[in-house]
């Protein structure tokens, strides 16, 4: 099928390509709510039947660091929505400036996820390698990024959590299992997003896109949004329920 | 018997159309890099067709193998991976895919009036995937086989199980994406891409079915790719969700399974039911009898199929209440397949039936979808499934649905659009005694099933007490008579794409939109954008046929065959 | 012990009645209705058949009354079928207070299971008539399920949890029970027999520990009874070696040394399995531990004593070649 200038060719006119376009990329997020639903569902039980296990787990993620995604990811929403005003509007220098500062701040949410991941392998607790929860609290000197304060509260929940449970580790194995497979799939997604943003970009420079028709920014935005809001579901539910209880 | 059919005047011998999909260009590069929906079917066919070989081979074996009770011909480990690979090749590479892929993908912007679909390099991008799945899983069926059962059930898969899992469980997680992408398309084109006047309500039944059939693939497809990777993460990194051993629940895995696996049956039943409901209106020249009725049927399958999974699971030990529920929902989805074949079979009273071959094929369907959906009561009753769960008795019923039910939807839509996909026709008669071969072996193979089912023999057995042999001998005599009636439209079907008899526009002659265009069609399907102003399966408002109605266009329906 | 085309396993429980009587009931609605579609088919297909090329059919739509009627009918149809399976299922679902309670265990690929009085039994099952029988039934390795057809009983055993599964059996007789949840490869020969006695010969049974006179063909009941047969196959093929001809003949074990296979090899090897391993084999043999008394031990002996005439495969019977193997 043949394209006429901003027209396929299996479309008679621009409107019907652009609802088709948009009602595409909607169908499509509700394919990922319900593959994201699927592993948060795991989550969600497990979270009930280990109670103690994920508190612990929940602890142990900074909630600095996460809070400060949080907030980036909101922000990248907020350009990338003024990107798309952009693009109707008609203002290509306004949209290229929108698309950079949400490429960048998605940057910033890979590096802040990058440090956590670091962390969390410097600390044993990655599933399946050398998993171990109380290493920190075993081993001060290796973890140097956590202070004395820190590491006399971690040890009085472990010991908590290990009366409660004995098996606290394997438990916490699997929450950390859930948290590598939400937050990894969550970042693979926004890497997607990210390369769409980078074409996007390259186009916006080329000036392809006009008022008149603009439609993949629109589509990308959708993407971008649901991606900011898996990571809105993710922060409550791994950072922030039952924390430090 | 009466050799009328829809014969209506001889004519001079037609030609193809010049210039079609088939020949517009030349070369493999046009076919694997074809847009095409029509020749994006074509590529399924013969991979899909392809499969269906594979899953026949397994099937071969398994028949052969249970010949005698001691097991003469496979170790148990082999037998072990001939059910679990036949299930995988039949369910994930060619049930799923068969309809919607080929017939769906040729026919669904034909019959709206439309171009191509929505979305037509996704739609390529599609099979690429399907494809791509594809390989991964042959590769684990020839480097260590599957022995899990297609359930794959944990911990027997993750942590037991010495085949090649991770490969299968890879290639069925791509594959899904395929299914995926499909629906996802077959969606936004009923939606956006509907010609003048092509109002729901006017909308052939077959694209109800469709629509039907994508919502329950990109609802149900994500959870089981999830499902998929958080077990094969399992057998690879150790990881615990589904091992008892770690805290894990072996449990939890069936709910997530089975929340995609049963409705997938409905996206291997819906298509089926979708291509009946075009050939009993069209072979009994009549609307089909309470046509709103029909669609609302395949919508509400659609939505309450998402709410009977547990309905696999109530020897699991699980709560009783919730048993109960599901039963309840289980029975509730049994009705709108009951108001379905009611209304074929009134569509039939007042009719004026011919009896080509797909209309063979959908009064097979009609008897043997029957039996299926009945004996489906039985298993979604507690009280009798406590006895015949996993039992033969399953395995006959669900494949009275799969082979009774869909394959032979599959074949009589073959059939039926074969002269619109290749421009010629079928040998008939030839058909109509394969279709017959086919009926009798089926039921001589899975009817003694349902007797070994309540009898207490236990399904995926690779030896079984001596009792059980006489029902095992039979189901495997069935088992030969129906690879003949296999292979028969393989061959002559494949004869017939090149050297069969030219069929004209509208051999049948059928109401549809595609039957409006050139057999082949031309690759942008219409010459000019229909305009629709009259109902599916309307023979009364359609002159142009040249049937026997007042105005009729006289002399324009050309042989569908050149026999009489 | 059935005709040469049944269609109905023995009713030996208390539940079996009232299942075959709901399978009866649906199976006579289904055909009802089943008949009346293919008949009222078959009819329209004859009364309707075209007569004329050109012949249209008539131009009804529908008949929204008709709709409801097979709408509803069939719905409350179904709900009688639905509300008499579930009362059934509540039944079987809840054990009655005073059951006799027998601990079993499944594991690839055989059944473990403990009377009330601790005396075990290996895939086999010896209960009272009359009396209310409860199963609490735990897996060690995958899922299996425990199905005894003649009771139209079955019941899932998963690991990590206990799952019950109850019956009141109503006749004396011998019935087949299975594995009915695949689990892996002799997930088919994973069954037994169910033997109802007389309480009285119960009883008797549970106190008695004698079997037959005979050790070596105690030995050999006991040799399939407790499934060695399943591995130590004849002709060297299992997954074990062949005992054919083992018996005082020097063996090659994995770490390159020889041993006499004398009683106390054997010994060792049913109750330390893991001890010495055979050159070529896996350490996959269970522990009979527990399982075996002294008594059967010996007996066990005496029959493999008995196959040192039996012919030695070719391969698989892990007996050292005559010159000493080479480090």
């Amino acid at each position: 099928m043949h394209r006429t200038g901003a027209l396929y060719g299996q479309f008679n006119t621009l409107e019907q390509q652009k609802d088709t376009a948009s009602l595409g990329m909607w169908i499509f997020l509700v394919t990922e709510v319900m593959f994201f639903g699927g592993i948060m569902l795991a989550y969600t039980i497990n979270r009930h039947t280990y109670f103690h296990a994920f508190a612990m787990g929940s602890n142990t993620l900074s909630l600095k660091l996460g809070g400060f995604n949080t907030v980036v990811l909101l922000a990248s929403s907020f350009t990338m929505a003024m990107g798309v005003w952009s693009a109707q509007t008609g203002k290509q220098k306004l949209l290229t400036l929108f698309l950079t500062l949400t490429i960048a701040l998605g940057f910033v949410f890979f590096g802040v996820k990058y440090i956590e991941y670091a962390q969390k392998f410097h600390h044993h607790l990655v599933p399946g390698r050398n998993f171990d929860i109380t290493y920190c609290i075993n081993n001060p000197s290796k973890c140097e990024d956590m202070d004395a304060a820190e590491l006399d509260i971690e040890r009085k929940e472990i010991d908590e959590a290990q009366a409660a449970d004995p098996d606290l580790n394997a438990h916490a194995q699997l929450y950390y299992s859930a948290y590598f497979g939400m937050t990894g799939l969550h970042a693979l997604h926004m890497v997607i997003g990210a390369g769409l943003l980078f074409w996007l970009l390259r186009n916006a420079f080329a000036g392809i896109y006009t008022p008149v028709w603009n439609t993949p920014v629109d589509i990308v935005g959708l993407y971008w949004h649901f991606v900011d809001i898996v990571w809105i579901f993710l922060f409550p539910l791994l950072y922030l329920i039952d924390r430090h209880k | 018997m009466s050799t009328t059919t829809s014969t209506i005047n001889k004519g001079p011998a037609l030609k193809l159309p010049e210039k079609n999909y088939l020949n517009q260009t030349y070369g493999i590069r046009s076919w694997l890099l074809t847009t095409d929906h029509k020749r994006i079917a074509l590529l399924y066919l013969v991979s899909v067709t392809f499969f269906f070989f594979v899953g026949g081979f397994f099937a071969m074996m398994i028949r052969l193998h249970l010949l005698t009770p001691s097991g003469y011909l496979l170790s148990a480990d082999t037998y072990n991976r001939m059910f679990t690979m036949h299930g995988v090749a039949m369910i994930f590479f060619f049930l799923i895919p068969s309809i919607p892929a080929i017939l769906g993908n040729f026919l669904i912007p034909l019959m709206i009036g439309a171009k191509d679909l929505a979305f037509p390099k996704i739609n390529l991008l599609s099979w690429y995937i399907y494809i791509v799945g594809g390989a991964f899983t042959l590769y684990s069926m020839v480097t260590g086989g599957l022995d899990t059962g297609w359930t794959f059930y944990t911990p027997l898969s993750t942590v037991y199980s010495n085949s090649a899992v991770a490969p299968a469980v890879v290639g069925i997680f791509i594959t899904g994406f395929s299914s995926i992408l499909t629906g996802l398309n077959f969606l936004v084109t009923v939606h956006t891409m509907r010609a003048p006047g092509m109002t729901w309500f006017r909308l052939p039944l077959f694209v109800w079915a469709h629509y039907a059939t994508s919502v329950v693939m990109i609802l149900g497809t994500p959870v089981v790719a999830i499902t998929l990777a958080l077990a094969a993460m399992e057998r690879l990194f150790g990881l615990g969700f589904f091992n008892p051993a770690m805290g894990g629940d072996p449990i939890l895995f069936q709910h997530l399974f089975w929340f995609y696996s049963h409705p997938a049956v409905y996206i291997m039943i819906l298509p089926a039911m979708g291509v009946i409901s075009e050939l009993i209106p069209t072979f009994a020249r009549k609307k089909l009898f309470g046509y709103h009725f029909v669609a609302a049927a395949s919508l509400a399958i659609a939505v309450i199929g998402f709410l009977v999974w547990t309905h696999h699971m109530f020897l699991t030990g699980q709560s009783t209440y919730a048993a109960i529920a599901f039963s309840f929902l289980t029975f509730l989805v049994a009705i709108p397949s009951a108001v379905k074949t009611f209304n074929w079979t009134a569509t039939l009273f007042g009719g004026s039936i011919s009896f080509d071959t797909p209309m063979l094929y959908a009064f097979g369907f009609l008897g043997l979808f029957l039996i299926g959906g009945l004996t489906g009561l039985f298993l979604g009753c507690l009280g009798v499934d406590m006895h015949v769960h996993d039992t033969y008795f399953v395995v006959a019923h669900f494949h009275y649905i799969m082979v009774g039910g869909a394959v032979m939807g599959y074949l009589g839509g073959l059939h039926f659009w074969w002269p619109k996909i290749t421009g010629r026709m079928y040998p008939e008669w030839l058909a109509r005694i394969a279709a017959l071969v086919l009926f009798v072996g089926f039921n001589l193979t899975f009817f003694p099933q349902f007797l070994l089912g309540y009898l207490g023999m236990p399904r995926r057995y690779h030896v079984y007490p001596p009792e059980f042999q006489v029902y095992n001998v039979m189901s495997t005599a069935g088992a030969s008579i129906l690879a003949i009636g296999y292979l028969l439209p393989m061959i002559y079907l494949t004869w017939a794409a090149f050297y069969g008899k030219v069929a004209g526009n509208n051999p049948w002659p059928a109401t549809g939109l595609e039957w409006t265009t050139a057999s082949p069609p031309p690759t942008e399907n219409f010459e000019v954008t229909p305009v629709v102003t009259w109902d599916a399966y309307d023979f009364h408002n359609r002159p142009d046929l040249g049937l026997d109605i007042p105005g009729a266009t006289p002399g324009v329906v050309v042989p569908a065959h050149g026999h009489d | 012990m059935q005709s040469p085309l049944p269609f109905f396993p023995e009713e030996a429980s208390s539940f079996a009645g009232n299942v075959d009587a709901l399978f009866l009931f649906i199976l006579s609605t289904c055909l009802f209705f089943a008949v009346l579609v293919t008949l009222l088919a078959i009819y329209a297909a004859f009364k309707y058949r075209r007569t004329s090329p050109g012949e249209v059919g008539s131009a009804v739509e529908g008949n929204t009354l008709l709709e409801i009627g097979w709408t509803v009918i069939p719905l409350f149809i179904a709900m009688g079928m639905f509300a008499w399976g579930a009362v059934v299922y509540t039944n079987f679902r809840t054990a009655p207070k005073d059951t006799l309670d027998i601990y079993v265990v499944g594991k690839q690929w055989m059944w473990k299971l403990q009377q009330p009085n601790g005396k075990r039994e290996i895939n086999e099952l010896h209960i009272p008539v009359n009396r209310n029988i409860k199963l609490i039934m735990g897996s060690e390795d995958v899922i299996h399920n425990f199905y005894v057809p003649a009771f139209r009983a079955k019941m899932d055993v998963v690991p990590g949890r206990y799952n019950t599964l109850w019956f009141r059996p109503t006749k004396l007789g011998k019935y087949h029970f299975f594995c009915s949840q695949y689990c892996g490869t002799n997930h088919a020969v994973m069954g037994g027999w169910v033997t109802v006695m007389d309480p009285a010969e119960y009883a008797a049974w549970l106190s008695d520990e004698a079997g037959d006179v005979n050790p070596t063909s105690a030995g050999e009941k006991l040799f399939t009874q407790l499934a060695c047969n399943t591995c130590h196959l004849g002709n060297g093929t299992g997954r074990a070696p062949s005992l054919n001809g083992v018996y005082g003949a020097k063996v090659l074990l994995a770490d390159g040394t020889t041993v006499i296979a004398d009683d106390a090899y054997i010994r060792e090897s049913i109750l330390q399995p893991k001890a010495k391993i055979v050159a070529g084999y896996q350490p996959v043999m269970p522990t009979f531990q527990g399982l075996v008394s002294e008594e059967q031990i010996l007996n066990l002996t005496a029959y493999i004593k008995s196959l040192q005439t039996q012919p030695v495969p070719a391969k698989g019977a892990g007996i050292a070649p005559p010159t000493a193997g080479k480090k």
